[in-house]
């Protein structure tokens, strides 16, 4: 039986339907996916028989308009294809996650987020306008003056609102192709909120690399990474490159990956930056796109797969409750090469977007038998705080934490009522959490 | 370059029209639908790097007749191309083509004979200007007679022979045949499909393609692992290649 699975490798029975034209393949369609960089089962479908639609052929730019940075591109355009295209000429897209191998459509599907999210917000916040094929097979044109309440339903839906066509959203003028960017080592999780609040005033752009192994004195420690635009005086003459992809040949065996070799891997990262501090230019790519320098990286997981729990601690809880999280995570023993901090400015308009005012917290996590313990231990913390965690990351939460986290929840299903009484747009995030059927 | 890309609308060609443009070649597209031909010729007018604006006209490789007028059409919107590009093509499965022989007989004429008339078209004219680029898409499936493609295949075959003693006898005149056979690549025209191993996208296909003809090669093969593995599909023993499935 063939299957389909998200960048974790947790796979559901299923296949896509791939095809240049969206509006044609998209009827009858239970759920649209790009290119499946979503972690857990948000592009899986619910059950086997369900329509999915693959968008990542559907790759045309309609419009745009080198006067105003206004774009319209087929939700299937890929934020490689795009970056490509952007940069040479000056522009660069308002916001972009960690990698660039997700398509537009997902990109507002997930609302996703960036280094800047602090300034700018979401991506959903640059979003002009789209074309979405809802569940009677309409297609309705939407946008904050037209049929708004389908147009912030869809920005952070999750796809369940309705299939997304294409979108129209702002690119912005970069002075260079080059960032001007500051590295610190930090030593302990208070210094790292306090770095972080005293940065984001000064950089548009902040991320931090935390080390979510060690505990005691260490816990918390870590990198934290600000940046800027270059100016064009910084960046000389010569065009940031692309470095070439490298891919991780082989699957590693489950085993490759545990808590020592993931502690090893933290102090290692922690040490090699000896210098307290480090300034200096760097290409956009790695800064913007640090995943990416690795194809395929998810195979280091092995073929158990992996999820990644990310979650936002309110501001208001207080930098106390950041420091528990984390001394809940070490506790709970999650091995993590790999887990980033960063502020969130205000809460966007997407109905279920992820981020509010606060400190967000992403660390990778095997799947190994613990996993469910792990996951609902850190959602009872966060349940606690007031904070929520990102759906296009998750796998494992169970539908009552969901509830109990997302006051925002009736207004989805109201709308949910509203343009898919029927509930035939689903996938098996929505199984598990909004109990659709299967 | 001035290129004419026929099939540019989907699938490879649109990738090797995408990537054409955003370097800043001009391109005119032929394709069948109008609709479609608008909203592709728009794709490649924003991703120009001076926005010249992409013309196109229709062409079917089911109706030869066109092909003059179509090709005379690019010829003066472009103000004379320098590179012919062919994509197009029809695809069916062995078994709806056994089920349906009007569907076969469609499917080697346009794949075959008609994609040679075209090129014949093409090669004339390129050649009266002192040669350029004739870039077409065969496929690794007339490497060999194999059961899975026996009637697809054998229409590529034709034409990848075609290609071949085309690059060898105009070569001098400066006319570069390339002949592009691409493993399998995830479009629309293999939706239908269960992709194998090795699977290539658009995308990187016509990253390949570009290249090969910036180097004025003769042959590819896209995504490159395709090179060996038909190296060993062509030296296998008849008897083996009855036995086997591939």
């Amino acid at each position: 039986m063939s299957t389909l699975a998200g960048w974790g490798r947790l796979p559901e029975p299923g296949r896509e339907v791939l095809g240049e034209d969206l509006e044609t393949l998209t009827r009858g369609a239970a759920l649209a996916r790009g290119l499946g960089r979503s972690y857990g089962d948000s592009s899986l479908p619910a059950r086997a028989g369900d329509k999915v639609v693959g968008t990542r052929l559907a790759t045309r730019i309609l419009a745009f308009d080198p006067g105003t940075g206004v774009i319209r591109v087929e939700a299937g355009l890929s934020l490689v294809n795009l970056v490509r295209l952007l940069v040479p000429r000056g522009w660069f897209p308002p916001v972009v996650p960690g990698t660039k191998h997700v398509t537009v459509g997902g990109m507002v599907a997930s609302d996703v987020h960036g280094k800047n999210h602090h300034i700018e917000g979401c991506f959903g916040a640059h979003v002009r306008a789209m074309r979405v094929r809802v569940a009677d097979d309409t297609i309705v044109e939407c946008s904050p003056s037209q049929h708004e309440d389908l147009f912030y339903g869809c920005i952070g839906g999750m796809g369940l609102l309705g299939h997304i066509l294409d979108v129209e959203f702002v690119v912005h003028r970069i002075p260079s192709t080059w960032i001007r960017m500051e590295r610190e080592r930090v030593h302990d999780i208070h210094m790292f909120l306090d770095s972080l609040s005293r940065a984001a005033p000064v950089w548009p752009m902040t991320m931090g690399w935390i080390d979510c192994v060690h505990r005691g004195r260490a816990m918390g420690r870590g990198v934290l990474t600000a940046g800027r635009w270059a100016t064009p005086e910084e960046a000389g003459t010569t065009p940031s490159s692309v470095a070439p992809d490298k891919a991780v040949p082989f699957e590693f065996p489950d085993w490759a990956l545990n808590r020592t070799t993931a502690g090893l891997f933290n102090t290692m990262y922690y040490w090699s930056h000896v210098r307290r501090r480090v300034s200096g230019t760097m290409a956009l790519d790695p800064f913007f796109f640090p995943l990416d320098t690795i194809l395929d990286w998810n195979k280091v997981y092995g073929p158990r797969g992996f999820t990644q729990y990310q979650c936002v601690v309110p501001r208001a809880a207080g930098p106390e409750a950041v420091r528990e999280f984390m001394d809940r995570l070490t506790k709970l023993g999650a091995a993590s090469p790999l887990c980033v901090i960063k502020d969130c400015g205000p809460e966007g308009k997407g109905v279920l977007s992820f981020p509010m005012e606060g400190t967000s917290i992403a660390v990778d996590m095997p799947v190994t038998p613990d996993i469910q313990r792990i996951v609902d231990g850190l959602n009872e913390f966060i349940i606690g705080t007031g904070g929520r965690i990102y759906l296009t990351k998750d796998r494992f939460t169970r539908a009552d934490h969901f509830r109990a986290m997302e006051p925002r929840l009736p207004a989805f299903v109201a709308l949910r009522d509203k343009w898919d009484p029927g509930r035939r747009l689903r996938s098996a995030q929505s199984r598990r959490l909004l109990g659709d059927q299967a | 370059m001035k290129v004419v890309v026929l099939g540019g609308t989907a699938g490879i060609g649109r990738a090797v029209a995408q990537r054409l443009a955003e370097r800043g070649d001009d391109v005119f597209l032929l394709g069948r639908s109008a609709a479609d031909l608008a909203r592709s010729a728009a794709d490649l007018t924003a991703r120009h790097p001076a926005q010249v604006a992409a013309g196109y006209a229709s062409c079917d490789l089911e109706r030869p007749e066109g092909f003059g007028a179509a090709l005379d059409a690019a010829d003066t919107a472009l103000g004379g191309f320098d590179a012919v590009v062919v994509t197009a093509a029809m695809f069916a499965t062995q078994e709806a083509l056994e089920n349906d022989v009007e569907l076969a007989r469609r499917l080697t004429t346009v794949n075959y004979a008609n994609t040679v008339v075209f090129c014949e078209h093409a090669r004339k004219r390129l050649l009266a200007r002192g040669g350029g680029w004739l870039t077409v898409v065969s496929s690794v499936a007339g490497d060999r007679g194999r059961k899975p493609v026996a009637i697809y295949g054998s229409a590529k075959a034709g034409l990848s022979a075609y290609l071949e003693a085309l690059d060898h006898k105009f070569r001098a005149q400066g006319l570069w045949v390339l002949c592009v056979k691409p493993g399998f690549v995830t479009t629309g025209m293999t939706a239908g499909l269960k992709p194998p191993p090795f699977a290539g996208e658009p995308d990187r296909v016509a990253r390949d393609i570009v290249r090969a003809m910036d180097r004025r090669k003769p042959l590819i093969y896209t995504p490159g692992i395709w090179r060996l593995v038909m190296f060993v599909i062509r030296n296998l023993p008849r008897a083996v290649m009855r036995k086997i499935g591939f």
